[in-house]
């Protein structure tokens, strides 16, 4: 029994070591390139660029296999700030990825999810709670609307609300105002 | 004699205070119901702490502080609280907010009011106290009191200011109770300055006020505060502006007036610390002044959420009247609507018509011409700053300081072309604050997805060596028999959602409960309202 315990906790500690370790060699092994232009994107980790999440996509656009038209969350004006960042002309968003929407999060519905957990295993960013065969709930905060959850649940009971304004979030309009021609 | 410094610019536009200064501060009556916002003031909104239905007492607290920047909220009368929801607050966005609608019982029956031993209380506690009697700045800008009396790390602050300016046209409010109500200002500023450790208190009052400096100054002689008259010159009640004149000192670009030894406050702010201390009153009512287009106007002493409708009906509105302004001309903003409550923050109600406030007259290009660069009180270029925002060049903006634009109107008051600039500020800034919420959530998101991506590669590892020592000790089970019973759960499970989908979906639903019906019509409309969203969504793409 002891040294059961014991060989797991050397496991554990063993496992941490070489978790800590590839955590600093991948930092130090990173370009600083990559991580500037991961510092654009907008971390919907959608997919919709054709890579597996954006710092990937990041990745290829250091290295000069995509373009910097390929992320529909960032819009316009993130594909400004990549060509501003890395001295190119912008260009439309290519519209092969998809558009650009407004920000939404997923909402589960509480009556017919079945505790399948499959959606939990697609959320790139941890934001769904729940145990097998119980409500599953969305955590509204750290949704990035990247809806990855929605093709695998087996009841299809999560669907997108576009995120409305409130007092904390509401912003000043551009200006609108009768102009007379000089 | 104290030298006086100037800040840059100015304006002078016509003061209109005559109009409702030389009558005396009436009582509003009690009106028909109180919308009582949970947030009047900056930082975290209040937390309710009633429900609907409860009766509650004259200044009982039915909000909490929430965090470190929030003070509390209290009912301005007894009665019964008759709703707690979404209610139109006073705000240009015209959205509502969480408020507590009380139906007065008409019986004014207080709370127990115990004034504070404050010298004999430690700093911190008095704040604490502060913060549970609802203090906030009352010029306008509605900060917490008790935040900005918090000396920190420091031992003490040398020069508490006192602003009794009120620079904005048609404002009188400060002015009445200045003349009014001398000596409750006078003690909260003595408050004030024990909280402080200051040295010097000064008070500063524009010169076309002189009834308010002389009563100031009488009730100022032993105190030994300093009451002094500044040249009227918008906007010279500008924090920043106030503190310039009287100590000559500016704080730098993004600092704080305590990081040069100056704290300011609103005379009613004082006269409310006054009345919270000395008499245990909470903040449940202020001066309001009702002017412009009526026929009667005046100050009111009225109760925090009064509605603006009631307030201005006492003073007659003329029939032309097509809007209110609250706050000044130059820095308040019209009313979404007249049901809105009076808050913390109403110093002012303005009745505007079109002869009272015509539309400015069409804009024209602008000539960089920079009489707006002269006028702006803090220096900054504002024709560059209307251009970078303009262009949505927003980084420039922000070199070019435009976090420390006040918003004053001075450069729109000047400018020739009419370009309505302060707009043009305010919506750079929304969209300078709203993309840096996008980047702390984008930071959250790559943490989190980081995290993830560790875990898995964490769990695949643990998975190998346990099937690696599994294989070595006994016989290797087969991933396919543990794989199979959990896709016939899943599938089991699809198909119960899907009768009970079914059986969700009918019409034909009579004989279940009335709660029942009523959340599956809740859950209908959601569904429906969500569709109609999906599918508008490709065509909306966001700008
Ligand atoms: S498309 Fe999605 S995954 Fe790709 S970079 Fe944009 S947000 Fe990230
Ligand atoms: S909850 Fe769904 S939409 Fe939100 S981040 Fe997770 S997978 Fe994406
Ligand atoms: S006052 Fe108006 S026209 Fe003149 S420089 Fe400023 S913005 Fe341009
Ligand atoms: S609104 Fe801003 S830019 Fe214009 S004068 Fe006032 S402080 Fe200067």
């Amino acid at each position: 029994m002891s040294t059961a315990l014991l060989i797991m906790i050397g496991l554990a500690l063993f496992l941490g070591l070489v978790l800590g370790y590839a955590a600093i060699k991948f930092k130090v092994t990173e370009s600083p390139l990559v991580q500037k232009i991961d510092a654009i994107l907008p971390q919907t980790q959608c997919g919709q660029c054709g890579f597996p999440g954006c710092k990937p996509y990041a990745t290829a656009i250091a290295a000069g296999e995509a373009d910097i038209n390929q992320c529909p969350p960032g819009g316009e004006e993130g594909i400004r700030k990549l060509a501003e960042l890395l001295g190119v002309d912008p260009k439309p968003l290519n519209a092969e990825h998809g558009a650009p929407k407004p920000k939404s999060v997923a909402v589960i519905d509480e009556n017919l999810c079945i505790g399948c957990t499959l959606c939990i295993q697609a959320c790139p960013v941890d934001a769904i709670l729940g145990t097998a065969k119980h409500m599953h709930t969305v955590i509204a905060k750290e949704c990035t609307g990247c809806e990855l959850c929605i093709p695998p649940c087996p009841v299809d009971c999560i669907s997108m609300q576009v995120v409305q304004e409130d007092l904390a979030t509401w912003k000043s309009k551009y200006p609108l105002y009768a102009i007379r021609s000089a | 004699m104290r030298t006086l410094f100037q800040f840059n610019g100015g304006v002078h536009p016509a003061e209109h205070k005559q109009e409702s200064s030389t009558q005396d501060i009436a009582c509003a009556p009690l009106p028909t119901q109180l919308i009582v916002p949970l947030q009047q003031h900056i930082g975290q909104r209040a937390k309710p702490l009633v429900q609907v239905g409860d009766s509650v007492l004259k200044g009982q607290m039915i909000g909490q502080a929430d965090g470190a920047t929030s003070c509390a909220v209290h009912a301005p009368t007894s009665g019964r609280v008759s709703a707690i929801g979404e209610a139109p607050v006073p705000h240009p966005s015209g959205l509502p907010d969480l408020c507590i609608t009380i139906t007065p019982d008409g019986a004014e029956q207080w709370v127990e009011r115990t004034p504070l031993d404050y010298q004999s209380m430690s700093p911190t506690e008095v704040r604490k106290h502060l913060r549970d009697f609802g203090l906030a700045g009352l010029g306008g800008a509605v900060f917490p009191s008790h935040v900005k009396l918090n000396l920190g790390k420091l031992a003490k602050v040398p020069t508490l200011i006192l602003n009794g300016a009120e620079c904005e046209p048609w404002i009188t409010c400060d002015d009445r109770l200045m003349r009014e109500r001398t000596a409750d200002i006078v003690a909260g500023a003595k408050i004030m300055q024990h909280l402080l450790n200051a040295d010097e208190v000064l008070i500063g009052i524009e010169d076309n006020k002189p009834q308010a400096i002389a009563a100031m100054r009488a009730a100022c002689a032993d105190a030994r505060f300093e009451v002094i008259a500044v040249p009227t010159l918008y906007p010279s009640g500008g924090a920043k502006q106030l503190t310039k004149i009287l100590t000559g000192k500016e704080p730098p670009s993004g600092g704080r007036s305590s990081d040069i030894g100056v704290q300011i406050f609103n005379v009613a702010t004082a006269y409310s610390v006054a009345r919270a201390v000395l008499h245990g009153e909470p903040l449940i009512s202020r001066i309001v002044t009702v002017t412009g287009n009526v026929d009667q106007p005046r100050n009111y002493e009225v109760l925090l959420g009064t509605p603006v409708k009631e307030l201005v009906a006492l003073a007659s509105p003329r029939n032309d009247t097509q809007g209110y302004i609250m706050g000044g001309p130059m820095m308040g903003f019209t009313l979404p609507s007249d049901a809105v409550p009076v808050t913390k923050a109403s110093n002012c109600l303005i009745a505007s018509s079109p002869k009272l406030f015509p539309p400015p007259p069409p804009a024209l290009p602008c000539i960089r011409c920079t009489q707006c660069a002269q006028a702006c009180p803090v220096n900054l270029q504002p024709q560059d700053l209307y251009w970078f925002s303009r262009g949505r060049e927003f980084g420039k903006a922000q070199e070019y300081n435009l976090f420390d634009c006040i918003e004053c109107g001075c450069c729109d008051y000047v400018c020739p072309s009419h370009i309505p600039l302060v707009q043009y500020y305010r919506f750079a800034k929304g969209e300078i604050w709203a993309r840096e919420r996008e980047k702390q959530q984008a930071d959250l998101a790559r943490e989190r997805h980081e995290f993830r991506l560790q875990r898995i590669e964490r769990e695949k590892k643990e998975r190998a060596d346990k099937l690696a020592a599994k294989t070595q000790g006994s016989k290797a089970p087969s991933a396919n028999a543990e794989a199979d019973p959990k896709k016939a759960a899943i599938q089991a499970a699809i198909e119960r959602a899907k009768l009970k989908r079914a059986g969700v979906m009918p019409q034909n639903v009579e004989n279940l409960p009335v709660e029942t019906l009523k959340e599956i019509k809740e859950i209908e409309a959601r569904r429906a309202q969500l569709k109609q969203a999906m599918e508008k969504q490709p065509d909306t793409p966001n700008s």
